[in-house]
Parts: C-alpha cells; sequence; structure tokens
C-alpha cells in the first residue's frame, strides 16, 4: 500500500452506515475546508462486504438484493482513494506506535483512528441458547441464515418486543411461519410507548395473527415435543416452536476500545465528548458504539451528526455533536407508531391529554410541560398522521395552542389546527437522516434551486429514510410561494388548473369534447400542450376513437397521423407484435409489406418491427394490407402502451419457472390502448435471471416459483430507474388486478408527460403511499379503477382499422387537397441494402441537377419514389 | 401590386382548427382554419419547415399564444405565427405567408411573384 507522506493518515474501524458516513463528510469536508481531499483514508471492515443500509434490512426479505441495499461499492471507494479491506476485524491497538492490528496480523498506522464498530444483538443467558436456528437479526448473514432456517421451519419465535423485534417478526410472518413474540416487560415496545399504547398496538398486532406473550421469562430451551424446541417460561408454561430469533436489545461493541485502555462507560460504550473524541487525544468514536453523556443512541440519525462533529474537528470545524432527538414513525405489520420525546411522561410537572378509539384501534397521547405551554412528548399508535406537526412543535418549542388537545382530537370537517410550513423557525430540523433545516432550504433556493426536484438533489433532504417527504414538500412549496414563485402546476396558458384538476373535472363533470372543456373551464382556442393533453385525458376516461371529428385536431401528429414521423417528414409504421411473439407468416408479410412499398426495415429495441419511410398518403394503403394479414396498430405514436417485452420463459428455457411469453401476450392484449399521460412499458421474465429487463419497466413482472413479483416505476430512457418491487407471489388475478390499479391511478394523478418514475419520485408517502392504496385500499378507490380500466378494456380499437374503413379519416391522409403529386422533396439514397432519408448535402446535389430523383450522385444509389 | 387571387381548393376541404395542403404553381402551400366562437380565420403559409427542413408545416398543431394564432411544426415543435410567419422560438427564421380569402365556397390565394 503507498501512503502519501503528506496526507494525515485516517483509519476507520467497522464500516457499517456511520462509518461509510464518516468517510464521505470527512472527504467533503475536506474539500471545502481545503479544496481537496487531505486524508489518506483506510477502511476496516469485519464483515465481508462494505457498508450497505441495516435501517432497510429488512427489505431483504421482500425481494431487495444485497447490491441493492449498499451503499457504496468497491469502485466507488476506488474513486474517492479510498483504501478499504472487508473481512478484516480489527483485534489490537497500539496506542503509542499509534497502529491497529487485524486478524491477518496485516497493520494499519494511523494519525487519526475512528471507533465505528456499532453494536451486537443481545442474546439472553438462556441455557440452550447456542443450538441451531437460535439466531440475531443485525447482518445480510443473518438474514441469510433466518431465510435458510425459515425454509425448514413452521413456527418461529422472536424474543424482544422492541422496535426490531416487531420488525423481526414481521419477516418471519412474511416467510409463511406461525408466528409468536415473546416479551419479557409486561407490553411491546417499551421504549417508545406508553401502557396504553403497548396495548392498543398488542391487540393490533395480535389481529395479524401474530401472538404475543407479554411478561413471559424464557428458562430454557429444550428439545421439542412437536417441534424442535420447547421454551420453557418462567412461570411454567411452555411454548414449542422450530426457530428462535432473539432480538433482545442491543450492546455496544466496545470490546476493542476496553481491551486496549480506552475508558468505558459503567454499562458499556466508549465514552465520548462533543467532538466524539475518546479518552485518547487521537482516537474517536462515532455511532452505536459511542456513549455520550451516558447515553447510546441506537438510530442512524444521531450517528450521522456524530460522523459529521468527528469529521468536522478533523478538519478545524466547529460542528459538535449535542445529544439527538429520538423520536421514531414507522409501521410495523401495517400498524403505524411514533413515538416523540418525553412519551413515558416522566419529566417534572408533565401532564397528559389522551385520546383513544377502540373501534378503529387508535391511541394518541400528547405530554405537555408544567408550564402547559409547550409540548415535551407524544405517543400514536394506529394513526401517525399528526406526527410530522406534533414532532415540530417538540422539537421547535413552539407555543401550543389554546387547546392542545386540538392537536390529536379528530376534525369533523373543520381542518384541524396543522401547523403551517411558515410557524416553523428556520432552525427547524426538516431532514434528520441528512441534517437539513429548514434554513438549508432556504439557502438552496436563493443558490438557484427552483423546485422540489433540485432541493433534493442540493440538499439529499427526503433520501434517507423519507420520513419527512411531506413536510419537505410543504415547506418547500411554501417558501417558493413567498418569492413570488407561483406553484403552479397550470398545464398552459388556457387552462389554469393542472392535469390532474382537468381530469376530474372531464370525469365529474361528464365533458365528452375539448371545445365543451375549454367553454366551460378554459380561454382561447387552446394550445400544443393542453390539446394533447386534453385528448389524453378525454381518451382515458371515455376511450372514443382517436380520430373522431372532436378529437383528430386535438392530436399531436403523430397521433393524428396514426404513425411516427421522421426528419423528412415520412412515417414509420410499426404494428403490434405481442409479447415479441411472431409466426413466420406474418414476418413473411411484413417483408412483402416492406418490400412492396420499398420500406427500411429494422428490429426495434421493444423487440418488434419498425418500417421506416412510408410517405402519409402511402400510409393507409400499408395498413389495409396489413390488417388484412392481422396485424394491428402498436401505438407506437401514442403516450399509451408501447410494448411487453418478454424473455422465451419455462416454455423453452431450462431455467424459466412461468410462461413468460404467454403472460406478456395477455398483459399487451390487456393494456393496448390505454391513453396515458406518458408512454408505458413493461416486460415480462420467466425468472429471476431477468432477460427480459422487466425492472427497467413502468410495469416490470418477474416469475417465480410461486406466482409473479411485481415491479412497479421503472424507466431506461435519460433518466433510469430501477423499477420498486411492489409485491411479491402473486397469482395472475391479483397480478392483473394490481397492475389494473396502479396504471389508473397514474393516469387519474400524473401530470402531462410524466412518466410513472417521475410520477413515483414526486409521490408523497412514495411506494408506501402507493401500496396503500393499491392493496389495502386505503382511498376506497379499487374498484372503481379497477371498472375504470376495464371500460377502456372493453372499448378497444384498433385505430388504423377504424381509420382505414371511415372515408371521413382517410381524407386526411392526402399530401394535396388539389393534386395527386407526391412530395418532390421526400428523397432516399440506398446504404446497405436499404433506404435512407437522403442528407441535406445530397438532397442539394440531387435537386441542383433539376432531375429530382433520378439523377445519381456521387458512389450513391438514389431510390426511384413511386 | 396586382390583384391575382388563384382558386386553390373549395371551404369544404378546409378542416376545422386545422390544416391541409395545396401544391400551387409546384410550391406547397399550407392552408389554415381556425374558429373562435363564431369568427373565422382562414391562414395561407408556405409548408416549408425552415428548422426541422422538411413539407410537413400542415400537420402541425395550431393553437394560440396571448390570441395570436401558430402552427407548432410537428417536428421539433417551434411555433410560427399564421399571420405574420415569425418564429415565436426562433427570431432567426421566418416563413412565408400569402393572402388567403374565401369566396363563393372558393378558397382563394394571392401568390405575388
Ligand atoms: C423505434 C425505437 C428505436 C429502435 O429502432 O429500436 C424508438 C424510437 C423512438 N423513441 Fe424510443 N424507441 C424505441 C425504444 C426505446 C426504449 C427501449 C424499450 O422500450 O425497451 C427506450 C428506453 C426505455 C424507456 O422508455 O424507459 C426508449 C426511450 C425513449 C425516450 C426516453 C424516455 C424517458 O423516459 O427518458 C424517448 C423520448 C421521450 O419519450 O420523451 C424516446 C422517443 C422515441 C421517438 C419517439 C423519438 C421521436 O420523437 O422520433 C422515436 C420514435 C421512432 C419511430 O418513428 O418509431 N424513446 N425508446 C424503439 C421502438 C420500440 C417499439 O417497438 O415501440
Ligand atoms: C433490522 C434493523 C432495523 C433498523 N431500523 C432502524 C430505523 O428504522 N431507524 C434508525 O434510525 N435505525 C434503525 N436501525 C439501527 C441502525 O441500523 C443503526 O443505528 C446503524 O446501523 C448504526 O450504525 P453504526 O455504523 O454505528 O453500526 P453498524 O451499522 O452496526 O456498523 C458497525 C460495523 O463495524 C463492524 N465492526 C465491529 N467491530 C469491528 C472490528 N473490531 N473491526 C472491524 N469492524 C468491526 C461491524 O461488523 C459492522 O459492520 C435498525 C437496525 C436493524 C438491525
Ligand atoms: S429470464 Fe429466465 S426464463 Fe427467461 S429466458 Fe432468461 S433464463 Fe430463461
Ligand atoms: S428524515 Fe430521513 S430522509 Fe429525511
Amino acid at each position: 500500500m503507498t501512503t502519501n507522506e503528506h496526507l494525515t493518515r485516517i483509519v476507520i474501524v467497522g464500516n457499517g452506515m456511520v462509518g461509510h458516513h464518516f468517510v464521505e463528510q470527512l472527504i467533503q469536508q475536506s474539500n471545502e475546508v481545503y479544496g481537496k481531499n487531505q486524508f489518506h483514508i483506510t477502511v476496516l471492515s469485519a464483515e465481508p462486504r462494505l457498508a450497505y443500509d441495516r435501517v432497510h434490512l429488512s427489505e431483504y426479505f421482500s425481494g431487495k438484493t444485497a447490491d441493492e441495499l449498499s451503499l457504496t461499492s468497491a469502485e466507488h471507494y476506488q474513486e474517492l482513494g479510498v483504501d478499504f479491506q472487508v473481512n478484516a476485524r480489527v483485534d489490537q491497538i497500539d496506542k503509542q506506535a499509534k497502529m491497529v492490528t487485524i486478524e491477518s496480523g496485516a497493520v494499519f498506522e494511523y494519525d487519526k483512528l475512528i471507533l465505528a464498530t456499532g453494536s451486537f444483538p443481545f442474546v439472553p443467558p438462556i441455557p440452550g441458547n447456542d443450538q441451531p436456528h437460535c439466531l440475531v437479526y443485525r447482518t445480510i448473514e443473518d438474514l441469510e441464515a433466518i431465510s435458510a432456517s425459515a425454509k425448514v421451519s413452521k413456527v418461529g419465535v422472536v424474543v424482544g418486543g422492541g422496535l426490531l423485534g416487531l420488525e423481526a417478526a414481521n419477516a418471519l410472518k412474511e416467510a409463511g411461519l406461525k408466528t409468536h413474540v415473546v416479551e419479557f416487560a409486561p407490553q411491546l415496545m417499551a421504549v417508545q410507548v406508553d401502557v396504553s399504547g403497548g396495548r392498543v398496538l398488542k391487540d393490533k398486532i395480535e389481529e395479524l395473527g401474530v401472538e404475543v406473550h407479554t411478561q413471559k421469562a424464557t428458562q430454557s430451551i429444550e428439545a421439542g415435543e412437536n417441534s424442535r424446541y420447547k421454551m420453557v417460561f418462567a412461570d411454567g408454561e411452555i411454548l414449542e416452536t422450530d426457530m428462535i430469533l432473539f432480538s433482545a436489545g442491543i450492546r455496544p461493541q466496545d470490546k476493542l476500545a476496553r481491551e486496549f485502555g480506552i475508558v468505558i462507560g459503567e454499562r458499556g460504550g466508549i465514552v465520548v465528548n462533543d467532538h466524539c473524541l475518546t479518552s485518547d487525544p487521537d482516537i474517536y468514536a462515532i455511532g452505536e458504539c459511542a456513549l455520550w453523556n451516558n447515553f447510546i443512541f441506537g438510530l442512524v440519525a444521531p450517528g450521522y451528526t456524530m460522523a459529521r462533529a468527528a469529521a468536522s474537528n478533523i478538519v478545524g470545524g466547529d460542528v459538535v455533536f449535542e445529544g439527538a432527538d429520538m423520536s421514531t414513525k414507522l409501521k410495523l405489520m401495517g400498524v403505524e407508531v411514533g413515538s416523540i420525546g418525553d412519551a413515558h411522561a416522566r419529566e417534572h410537572g408533565a401532564q397528559t391529554y389522551t385520546y383513544e378509539d377502540q373501534v378503529a384501534g387508535v391511541y394518541k397521547k400528547i405530554v405537555i410541560n408544567a408550564e402547559t405551554n409547550k409540548l415535551t412528548g407524544a405517543v400514536l399508535v394506529g394513526d401517525t398522521g399528526d406526527y410530522d406537526t406534533l414532532l415540530q412543535y417538540a422539537l421547535n418549542e413552539i407555543d401550543l395552542p389554546e387547546f392542545p388537545e386540538s392537536l390529536i382530537l379528530p376534525s369533523f370537517g373543520d381542518a384541524a389546527p396543522t401547523l403551517g410550513a411558515d410557524a416553523l423557525p428556520e432552525t427547524a430540523m426538516i431532514c434528520s437522516c441528512h441534517n437539513v433545516t429548514k434554513g438549508d432550504i432556504i439557502a438552496s433556493l436563493d443558490g438557484g434551486a427552483c423546485d422540489l426536484a433540485e432541493i433534493k438533489s442540493c440538499t439529499k433532504a427526503s433520501t434517507g429514510c423519507g420520513g419527512c417527504a411531506a413536510l419537505l414538500k410543504s415547506v418547500t412549496d411554501s417558501e417558493l410561494e413567498k418569492r413570488g414563485v407561483e406553484v403552479k402546476k397550470d398545464i398552459c396558458e388556457h387552462f389554469a388548473y393542472s392535469r390532474q384538476e382537468l381530469y376530474h373535472m372531464v370525469q365529474i363533470g361528464q365533458i365528452k369534447t375539448f371545445d365543451e372543456l375549454l367553454s366551460k373551464h378554459g380561454s382561447g382556442i387552446g394550445c400544443e400542450v393542453c390539446k394533447p393533453a386534453a385528448a389524453s385525458i378525454l381518451a382515458s376516461i371515455w376511450n372514443d376513437f382517436v380520430l373522431e371529428k372532436p378529437h383528430v385536431t386535438l392530436q399531436d401528429t403523430n397521433d393524428t397521423y396514426l404513425a411516427n414521423m421522421q426528419k423528412n417528414g415520412t412515417y414509420s409504421v410499426v404494428p403490434r407484435i405481442a409479447g415479441g411473439e411472431i409466426t413466420p407468416d406474418k414476418l413473411i408479410v411484413l417483408g412483402q409489406v416492406a418490400k412492396k412499398y420499398n420500406l427500411y426495415t429494422k428490429v426495434t429495441g421493444g423487440q418488434r418491427i419498425d418500417l421506416f419511410g412510408a410517405r402519409v398518403e402511402q400510409l393507409p394503403l400499408i395498413w389495409e394490407e396489413l390488417i388484412e394479414a392481422g396485424f394491428e396498430t402498436g401505438h407506437a405514436y401514442a403516450k399509451s402502451l408501447r410494448t411487453v417485452k418478454s424473455c422465451v420463459g419455462s416454455t423453452w428455457c431450462r431455467y424459466g419457472v412461468q410462461d413468460s411469453v404467454g403472460q406478456a401476450i395477455d398483459l399487451e392484449n390487456r393494456y393496448k390502448g390505454l391513453r396515458s399521460p406518458h408512454k408505458l412499458k413493461f416486460a415480462v421474465s420467466g425468472c429471476t435471471r431477468e432477460c427480459a429487463e422487466a425492472q427497467s419497466k413502468d410495469i416490470g413482472v418477474i416469475a417465480t416459483e410461486n406466482g409473479w413479483n411485481l415491479y412497479v416505476c421503472g424507466n431506461g430512457g435519460m433518466k433510469p430507474r430501477h423499477a420498486d418491487l411492489f409485491a411479491t407471489d402473486l397469482d395472475t388475478e391479483t397480478l392483473v388486478k394490481y397492475i389494473d390499479r396502479v396504471l389508473m391511478f397514474y393516469v387519474r394523478t400524473a401530470d402531462r408527460l410524466q412518466r410513472t418514475s417521475v410520477w413515483m419520485e414526486n409521490m408523497e408517502g412514495g411506494l408506501d403511499y402507493l401500496k396503500d392504496v393499491v392493496i389495502n385500499d386505503s382511498l376506497g378507490l379499487g374498484a372503481e379503477l379497477e371498472q375504470q380500466m376495464q371500460h377502456v378494456v372493453d372499448t378497444y380499437q384498433c385505430e388504423w382499422k377504424t381509420a382505414v374503413t371511415s372515408e371521413q379519416s382517410r381524407k386526411r391522409f392526402r399530401q394535396f387537397v388539389n393534386s395527386e403529386k407526391s412530395d418532390a422533396n421526400i428523397i432516399f439514397v440506398e446504404e446497405r441494402d436499404q433506404i435512407r432519408p437522403a442528407t441535406e448535402i445530397e438532397i442539394d446535389q440531387i435537386l441542383g441537377v433539376k432531375k429530382p430523383v433520378k439523377a445519381a450522385a456521387t458512389s450513391i444509389n438514389i431510390v426511384e419514389v413511386e | 401590386m396586382s390583384e391575382n387571387w388563384i382558386n386553390v381548393c373549395t371551404s369544404s376541404d378546409l378542416v376545422d382548427n386545422s390544416g391541409i395542403c395545396a401544391l400551387v404553381n409546384d410550391e406547397q402551400i399550407a392552408l389554415f382554419k381556425i374558429c373562435q366562437g363564431e369568427e373565422q380565420f382562414i391562414y395561407a403559409v408556405s409548408n416549408w419547415d425552415p428548422i426541422g427542413k422538411a413539407n410537413v408545416l400542415y400537420r402541425g398543431l395550431v393553437g394560440s399564444i396571448m390570441d395570436e394564432h401558430f402552427v407548432a411544426s410537428p417536428l421539433y415543435k417551434q411555433r410560427f405565427k399564421l399571420s405574420s410567419g415569425e418564429c415565436v422560438d426562433d427570431d432567426s427564421v421566418k416563413i412565408t405567408v400569402y393572402p388567403a380569402r374565401i369566396t363563393d365556397q372558393q378558397v382563394q390565394l394571392q401568390i405575388v411573384s
């Protein structure tokens, strides 16, 4: 290893979330202070991989791969100039010589050492706890072991009913196990919620089929009678199970520090000051291994703040760690839980208001100070809708309203007194994952950012846990409004409405034509923006023939001529080839038609065949022949379903587990013709090898042993986006139901020309919200969305078929009203045995000799028209 | 200026709020009819899109910006004012406009040579 002499050597022990954040912070702060990276950084990771997102670890069970969870990569560290080693557990520190040794014996010298060793799961000292199928929940390897064990188990027990224990229980339940939670305390989540909240939580979780046993102390784990093991409790009761997952709390990983003379707290944890410095002036400790003010912070946001403070101290900055807010909001097995500040009302003089709705299973409590003017804590179970507002009251010490209970009482009609973004001070923390305050948002607006997306990309706000999305949006909108930027979504000067609003007007007002919409809600004659948008909305809702008189002049030229215009004014013809499957006979017809009209042919990126170079007056003739042979329009011109790509699947492929071609064809036939805010692309793969690249599509379907995994909102194109896993192991009926709902919800709510990927990125609540709407039917819209889709499916017509049989429509495909001639400017030359449009220079050459189509240019063949 | 109005087609060949194309002395001319309330407007402009470099303007969408009528090129979407031929999105180009009218159901153009 080459160590540059001028650079300060930094060695980081542990590459967890916090250790990794430190690397990024140090480089960033160094660049800010010195204009370059002044440090030679070495990262030593005991795990077999670099940092990954432990917070979202459970998503590994719903299909996220280790790669998708990773926070960095070897290439990324190499680009940053960071040296690293995995499987490198540090087992010695020599404080005098300033070096550390890893298990293999390799030695690393440091100028500053950072301990970011995190914590380890506590396994209670119960006899029998070290047998196979007795596991913990902390690393990807742990999850692999749990998956393997779940495959050979029927019953699972989680020991510990805290936040992580419930998350683990959810994973076992999802894996199909009969699941129990065993808790020593009298209630669940004793740290975050109070006794009543715990009771409501327990009821809700039991409703979901997970059995909860509180006040149970396990005494031993013995061989079982019906299951693999038997847990024996202090009260004599027993519980049979095949596997046990310990989630009974975490302990700081301070072994190394302890053994090598760094001061440790009485009950563990490496003692640090506000700079995160330990008892040794050159050693820092950050994250879950660090003990600050006699407190361990078991959340990622405080760890990130520590990383910033330590990095700042090293570059000579002034960021310090002054404690952190431990409020949390989460959703466990679909049950919302929120906890803020002094949840247990332990502070002197604390008073509370509580609200409980046993019918719906909602419990809310707020805690206020002795002076009764500030909010100091809260507990929310079953409904965390008030969380953001309450948290801002607590964090920013905002004066309570006259009737504090109004903050948690349900509102009937009158809006609840939510805290407007304006009421927040500039110091208000909006995104705690990335330490973004309201002031930072204002600064980035001053610095030129002009919308939510830009604020997200320059401050990183809302790109961590995502919990701050709604608040971020309201602060951004209100700040934009203040500086006169109307946060208006008007689609153009003719309509002072967003696409979504227009959609509602058309639907509610039963509006059938653009003229009607314009006269009722707009002004002027419309333009190239609002006309196609309205045409698309009208088609999504009523699905009339797009070339019908009232609609035809609204369409973009491609839609009007049912073909894609090419650079020289000719068109391409793309028949539908559902799923990419085509018979030899049909292939021959395509060849014959292409030959007859001398069209350039090419296989597209969407698994079909494109015929280029058709003149406008040829389109109906070409289509007549194609329709005769059984083809229908491919909608390549429309904002609607394009293709459903497929791989060959189980019919032929030795790895396929389902008939992906059949599924692709069915899906393509169902959704063809659906007019949408932007084009839609699907793909179906026959197994996880994913040859159809479904994860880059708006709708991606991947076959599993048990059915189909559904992915949504992927995108190739200019800004690729990986699709999100939406639901797993669906049968075809449910798959179609979910796709119906997702697509119709998109059609209803997206902006004009917004692909599903961007729609998702801008959706408040993101993927979870969409799942809620579609899977849990949280808006009660499910049936209506399905019905609407069914209407579109039932009223499908091949537009080309309708067009060629209508005299009125055919008239539009004339080059001239007063002549049978064709456009003399369309000139082709030949290349690789097919036509292509002549270049400008070639055209000048050709037309220059005044013999438009027959003159020979140097070395190219001119192709005769007609 | 000579008053040579030429008959090009009949008024029923025109399409409301859209364009058609006529060939006049080997010149391609795009004809538009725009209906606004009770009023009707007839425009004739060159069919050649000077930016996209193709004879396509009659296939563009028509619309208005602050009550000025325009056609948007179907190729790259630049808007051309139908009354003056000016390009709203690019000062450096302009298209030819021709006087047009309807007399006795005939669409007539005045071509000044
Ligand atoms: C023909 C084809 C290229 C080819 O020869 O393979 C093609 C051609 C065009 N693409 Fe594409 N795209 C074609 C596959 C793709 C793919 C690949 C795919 O579908 O698997 C992608 C990336 C996947 C995706 O969309 O997520 C693709 C991403 C785009 C984009 C970028 C979209 C984005 O969200 O970033 C545009 C521009 C746009 O839509 O605004 C675009 C726009 C276009 C336009 C409409 C550009 C234009 O205005 O002329 C082209 C129409 C040509 C025509 O006359 O048919 N094309 N285009 C492919 C037709 C597939 C088909 O059978 O229908
Ligand atoms: C399932 C789960 C869900 C969670 N959910 C949330 C949540 O919703 N919100 C939240 O804020 N927090 C959550 N957390 C907690 C969060 O993940 C931790 O706070 C965070 O990961 C702590 O980061 P860290 O870097 O301090 O420790 P870790 O991420 O544990 O990293 C420490 C690393 O150091 C390594 N290491 C230890 N000793 C050595 C050594 N001697 N030599 C080399 N390497 C060593 C370890 O192997 C490990 O890779 C969750 C945790 C889990 C397990
Ligand atoms: S994705 Fe799977 S089933 Fe489909 S072709 Fe590839 S390997 Fe075969
Ligand atoms: S608070 Fe976690 S992303 Fe903003």
